[in-house]
């Protein structure tokens, strides 16, 4: 019994992040069509970084494993982050 | 029958004992033991360096004078691209790392194996096959790939050269990168045997350590990279091709996004050799272990930040340029570091001239002079004048070979009695030193020289006042390769005829010196208790 409430409430907290995922696709597709200048981009890379976020923290299970994977995630992340943003100086003055 | 072993035979040969339950090679090829992995990787490792030395030897012979010599403008392109393809990714990347480190590594830390021993293996066989893939590009269909080891866009997509295979075989070969990145960093985080604290760590584990979080981030770039060229190559999808709204300069970030901190790839590990050796044959503790160990760490940081410095002339904005080029000095602080540190630990000391510490002593100098270039080039003014010249390939080897190279040698001479248990006669590799140090100079300080005067790279024909210089250069080449030879040699007849030595022939003090040599199959009987720092060689011997 305790069981199977656990499964619900799992189930219906991943049917609240794809519903989640939906929308932010919406909302992609709705900012690309605003002239925004360079902050098309940041509001392109914000929104599939929050989308991936909840991928890996829901679907992946991260929010359920140890500090030390989180961490190393991160760190990934802020890497890639910073090779992203050194292009920046480059795609952004030219 | 089984063969019959004597006990004292057994001990003296220790991993490299033969299992007797199933054929010999087998017992190397599916071998588990990060020692044998080890091995397998140094030989096939030799076995490339020697293949890429061959090329590199055509190379020069075909500079000795304007115009063609030996080969044409398409095969000269082809044994560049080629060498480059194998110095780079099949010796310099692996070679320090993947194996002196898996062979290394366990025993350092005090454990009887990798973490992932099955994905180790995995990773030489990937090894293997990426290299196979790579190397038989040269003889399929469309003639051997022309790019250079660049592979630069839009000409790696338009070439009929057999580009793809090379950059399939490449993109195989970084997975076989990241998969050892990632085992040494579980292996450093997880496997220390009691008592071996941070502050106890060898630093050449250390150098390992921030080489593999390099290793692991940067690389999946380059792999992301390799496959956008074959989608232009066979889809022709057009994202470097500025007519349709593609960026030919993209290619250029990507692809040295993971190819600069390459380099660190490979010098990083070979900082950690040395700093092993000088400590212990200038019979003093290391100067300054916490600025040495930080020093790795933070040139694998900064040295991943700093890829723009190959694209000064390729018409980036001017503020990448200054951004980039500001980057590129910073990396220097934590190289220098290094340096200082490693003289000050020579001041004072009993210096032992062994051809391990000849060796190390000559990485110092020779990555000096390779470092120093680098700011030349790191500058983005001087870097216009001197860009794409052979004062660029003069400098770089100088890096990769006088720094790369010679620690890779001179790790060969350190540990070869741990290997295998025997030792080399110590005068012919003091000859094969001398004759590779005359012969390095002669041959890539004079390509600076000729680089200054303005001739450039890649090409295979060049004005006739150059041909001076090119000789001096070429007449290096054979000097290199003759101390090279001798050193190969006097190692070959060691390997069967060395005398026999003990466990801690240079009275060092990290824990690889306390079993026997060569180790046995599990490293340790029972898992050492550290209680003393790596290079407190008054404790030499102990754990």
């Amino acid at each position: 019994m305790h069981n199977h409430s656990q499964h619900c409430g799992a189930m219906r907290q991943l049917i609240v992040i794809w519903g989640l995922l939906l929308v932010l696709t919406g909302v992609t597709v709705g900012i690309s069509r605003l002239d925004l200048g360079a902050l098309n981009i940041w509001a392109a890379l914000g929104i599939a970084t929050g989308k991936a976020s909840l991928v890996i923290l829901f679907f992946m299970h991260l929010k359920e494993e140890g500090r030390a994977i989180g961490i190393s995630l991160l760190v990934a992340l802020a890497t890639l982050a910073t090779f992203i943003g050194l292009t920046f100086f480059d795609v952004l003055y030219r | 029958m089984g063969k019959v072993i004597q006990m004292g035979e057994y001990f003296r040969r220790g991993f490299l004992e033969p299992s007797g339950k199933q054929p010999a090679l087998f017992d190397w090829i599916f071998s588990t033991d990060h020692k044998r992995i080890g091995l397998l990787y140094l030989y096939s490792i030799c076995t490339f360096f020697a293949v890429g030395a061959t090329i590199g030897l055509l190379i020069r012979l075909e500079l000795i004078a304007p115009g063609r010599t030996i080969v044409g403008p398409q095969i000269y392109n082809a044994l560049f691209t080629l060498h480059g393809v194998i110095m780079i990714f099949l010796f310099i990347i692996p070679g320090v790392p993947a194996a002196f480190g898996n062979f290394l590594l366990p025993l350092q830390i005090g454990a009887r194996d990798v973490a992932f021993p099955r994905l180790n293996l995995l990773s030489w066989w990937l090894y293997i096959f990426g290299a196979i893939m790579a190397l038989s590009a040269l003889f399929g269909g469309g003639g051997a790939p022309d790019t250079g080891w660049t592979f630069y866009l839009p000409f790696a997509g338009e070439t009929t050269t057999n580009v793809s295979l090379a950059v399939f075989g490449v993109f195989v070969l970084g997975f076989s990168s990241i998969l050892t990145g990632l085992n040494f960093i579980t292996t450093i985080h997880r496997m220390r045997a009691p008592g071996m604290t941070w502050s106890r760590l060898p630093l050449f584990i250390w150098s390992l350590y921030a080489t593999a979080w390099v290793q692991v981030l940067a690389t999946p770039i380059l792999a992301i990279t390799l496959v956008l060229i074959l989608s232009e190559r066979v889809l022709g999808l057009g994202l470097f091709d500025a007519a349709r709204g593609g960026d030919p300069l993209m290619y250029q970030h990507l692809f040295w996004i993971y190819s600069h901190p390459a380099v660190y790839i490979m010098v990083l590990p070979p900082m950690g050799v040395v700093s092993e050796i000088i400590p212990v044959f200038a019979r003093r503790p290391i100067f300054g272990y916490w600025f040495v160990a930080a020093s790795s760490i933070a040139i694998a940081a900064a040295g991943s930040l700093v890829w723009g410095h190959h694209m000064f002339v390729s018409g980036m904005s001017d503020t990448a340029v200054l951004v980039f080029s500001l980057l590129t000095f910073i990396v220097a602080i934590p190289s220098a570091v290094k340096v200082f540190n490693w003289v000050a630990t020579l001041y004072g000391g009993s210096i032992r001239l062994d051809a391990p510490m000849l060796f190390a002593l000559t990485f110092v100098l020779l990555f000096s002079i390779g470092g120093l270039t680098g700011l030349i080039l790191g500058s983005a003014a001087t870097n216009v004048h001197v860009h794409d010249t052979h004062f660029v390939v003069g400098h770089f080897h100088y890096t990769m070979f006088g720094g790369g190279g010679f620690a890779f040698f001179a790790a060969l001479h350190y540990w070869f009695p741990k290997f295998f248990g025997r030792m080399y006669n110590n005068r012919r590799a003091t000859w094969a030193w001398g004759t590779m140090v005359i012969g390095f100079n002669l041959l890539y300080f004079s390509m600076m020289v000729v680089g200054m005067h303005g001739m450039p790279r890649r090409y295979y024909d060049y004005l006739p006042q150059f041909t001076h210089l090119n000789q001096i250069a070429t007449i290096g080449s054979w000097i290199l390769a003759l101390g090279m030879a001798l050193m190969a040699v006097n190692l070959l007849i060691a390997l069967r005829r060395g005398q026999h030595v003990g466990a801690n022939p240079w009275e060092a003090a990290t824990l690889e010196w306390t079993v026997a040599s060569p180790p046995p199959p599990e490293n340790f009987e029972e898992l050492p208790q550290v209680s003393h720092g790596p290079y407190d060689l008054k404790r030499a011997g102990e754990a």
